[in-house]
């Protein structure tokens, strides 16, 4: 997996969020959507660029050249596109993709190139005045995938664990849940029994398969999983936002809480539940 | 890039250091004055490196004593008003000038830093084409600018001068950054290819004509030239980018210059017509 930040601001924080949250649309799953996209945070005016409010954006494909056009594509659809928007390269580092680059040439031969201690934005001229884009976006390489299953008595029990972990790991820079509000019900195993499908629904997780499915795991007294994804610049914030996750999810009505594992042949990389929360202190109101 | 305070002399013990004890009658022409040159060596073969002064050969030691080994950072100390060509063609290192210096600067740098705690006089990095000159006073004419007869100035690099400038700041620019906090002369970006000119104080007459391309800000309002023609009124946020640079590098940056909203001129029609002014409204 690789992975680019993305700085957008705007006059007023709202703007800047507007942008955000259109870029992060149907960003959900590299599978169906090329990209896997969330909100990091807000910034306050201090930390951009231009000292405008802005918003930090996070970025996953599987390869650099699909990171780039994937921000080519959304930043130039949902972050251009939005009032008194900016948008800058949160990253630094030599692997890089050309991004305001290519959306220049919407300037249609009006944009202006300009270069400031050693870097290079575009001015692409809009309605409400100028686009300020820069050049090219650092890329990094980055962990995706990272995922908690939390098999809840019932669906209110189990949201509100997952609200709890979520909340939790949002807390931790460098990380994004790219699913609605963090949270999918419709997780996936690899492969299906159709051959056009590359994904199909997790069966050893869906409890109304319990006593069809081969492989079942739904325990007794479960009746609802729900499972958090989620991508990380790094392995350590992957870890330290799973181990609050873990922790946070613990709630009264959560019988178990596991992770996809795919028979371990998915992905580089292996994170042990019980490792994370070695050393860790549980939560206050945690349920051992 | 990442330079040290310019009062931070706790540095100048560890570096070369470079004391005028005899003023040229003449200018005197020192491009070996250079890191580029003088890194390693010793204080004696410092000494012995040939400068012209006027059209005699002569040597450093002959104006200059010479302390502590040449390394990427070096102090010249004196009135060096007659003295031509400091860090001409540096390239890397950083060279701090401790009082006034004369003509050509800086000439066709390419990296490094020079600062100037006192005034320049005219051609302050003529043709350069990288790194930092900071003038702390004031500078003479033909700031950034290309020699007479050739065709591109300044290519890239910043020019930061504290004081005032005199005409044709930014003549032939192509890229890069000048920023003047006082006063400009007259010509200020005068046949300007590209690049931006920030003029904290008043713009003299007939700031850029000829222009191609490349922005010329003011933040006070000046007459144009009739084949400059009025756009808009908006806040550029690349401006933004260039002021907030501007008050790292410790220049005075008001915020309403940060904030405020700028009349957008389009010139020169004569030429290209895309460069552009920019005016503080007040």
């Amino acid at each position: 997996m690789w992975a680019s930040r993305v700085i957008i601001t705007a006059e007023r924080p709202q703007w800047a969020m507007a942008a955000a949250r259109s870029m992060t649309g149907f960003a959900t799953s590299v599978i169906g959507c090329k990209c896997e996209a969330g909100i990091e945070r807000h910034l306050t005016a201090d930390e951009t660029p231009d000292r405008r409010p802005g918003v930090s954006v996070l970025l996953f494909a599987t390869t650099g050249e699909g990171i780039g056009k994937r921000l080519v594509e959304r930043i130039g659809q949902s972050v251009m596109t939005c009032p008194t928007t900016a948008c800058f390269a949160g990253l630094a580092g030599e692997n890089e993709v050309v991004v305001g680059g290519q959306l220049r040439y919407f300037g249609d031969g009006y944009q202006i190139s300009k270069r400031l201690n050693g870097r290079r934005f575009w001015r692409i001229p809009v309605m409400d005045g100028e686009f300020l884009v820069d050049d090219r976006f650092a890329i990094q390489p980055a962990v995706g995938g990272g995922n908690i299953l939390i098999l809840g008595k019932d669906t209110q029990a189990t949201l509100r664990a997952a609200k709890a972990a979520t909340k939790a790991m949002r807390e931790v820079p460098g990380i994004i849940l790219p699913f609605p509000d963090g949270v999918v019900r419709s997780g996936s195993k690899p492969g299906s029994r159709y051959k056009s499908l590359l994904a199909s629904t997790n069966d050893p997780y869906c409890p109304t398969l319990r006593g069809i499915a081969p492989e079942s795991k739904v325990i007794p007294d479960v009746d609802c999983v729900l499972e958090i994804v989620l991508d990380g610049l790094d392995l350590n914030a992957v870890h330290d936002a799973m181990r609050r996750g873990l922790r946070a999810a613990a709630k009264r009505g959560i019988k178990q809480i596991s992770a996809g594992n795919y028979g371990g042949s998915l992905g580089q990389y292996q994170i042990r539940l019980y490792d994370l929360l070695k050393d860790s202190k549980p939560a206050n109101d945690e349920i051992i | 890039m990442n330079c040290l305070p310019v009062n931070d002399i706790s540095n100048i013990e560890m570096s070369l250091t470079l004391t005028l004890h005899t003023a040229p009658e003449v200018p005197l022409e020192a491009e070996a004055i250079n890191p580029d040159r003088l890194v390693g060596l010793s204080e004696a073969e410092i000494a012995a490196l040939s400068v012209y002064h006027g059209n005699q050969q002569a040597a450093i030691g002959d104006f200059f004593s010479v302390s502590g080994k040449g390394n990427s950072e070096f102090h010249i100390e004196g009135d060096l008003t007659r003295v031509k060509l400091i860090g001409a063609g540096l390239s890397r290192g950083r060279i701090v000038i401790h009082g006034n210096v004369g003509l050509h600067v800086g000439a066709a740098m390419s990296g490094g830093e020079i600062i100037v705690e006192g005034d320049a006089l005219d051609w302050v990095g003529p043709e350069m084409s990288g790194g930092r000159i900071v003038v702390k006073g004031n500078a003479g004419h033909l700031v950034g600018s290309v020699y007479r007869g050739g065709r591109i100035g300044m290519r890239d690099g910043e020019i930061i001068v504290h004081g005032n400038a005199g005409n044709e700041v930014g003549n032939g620019m192509r890229n890069g950054l000048i920023a003047i906090g006082g006063d400009c002369g007259d010509f200020t970006g005068v046949n300007m290819l590209a690049g931006t000119i920030i003029v904290l104080g008043e713009l003299g007459w007939r700031s850029g004509a000829g222009m191609k391309r490349g922005t010329i800000v003011s933040m006070h309002d000046v007459e144009l030239l009739p084949t400059f023609s009025y756009a808009c009124t908006y806040q550029p946020t690349f401006l933004r980018l260039y002021l907030l640079h501007l008050q790292e590098l410790g220049l005075s940056i008001d915020d309403a210059y940060i904030s405020g909203r700028y009349r957008r001129f389009s010139g020169d029609a004569v030429e290209l017509n895309r460069g552009e002014a920019l005016l503080l409204k007040s």
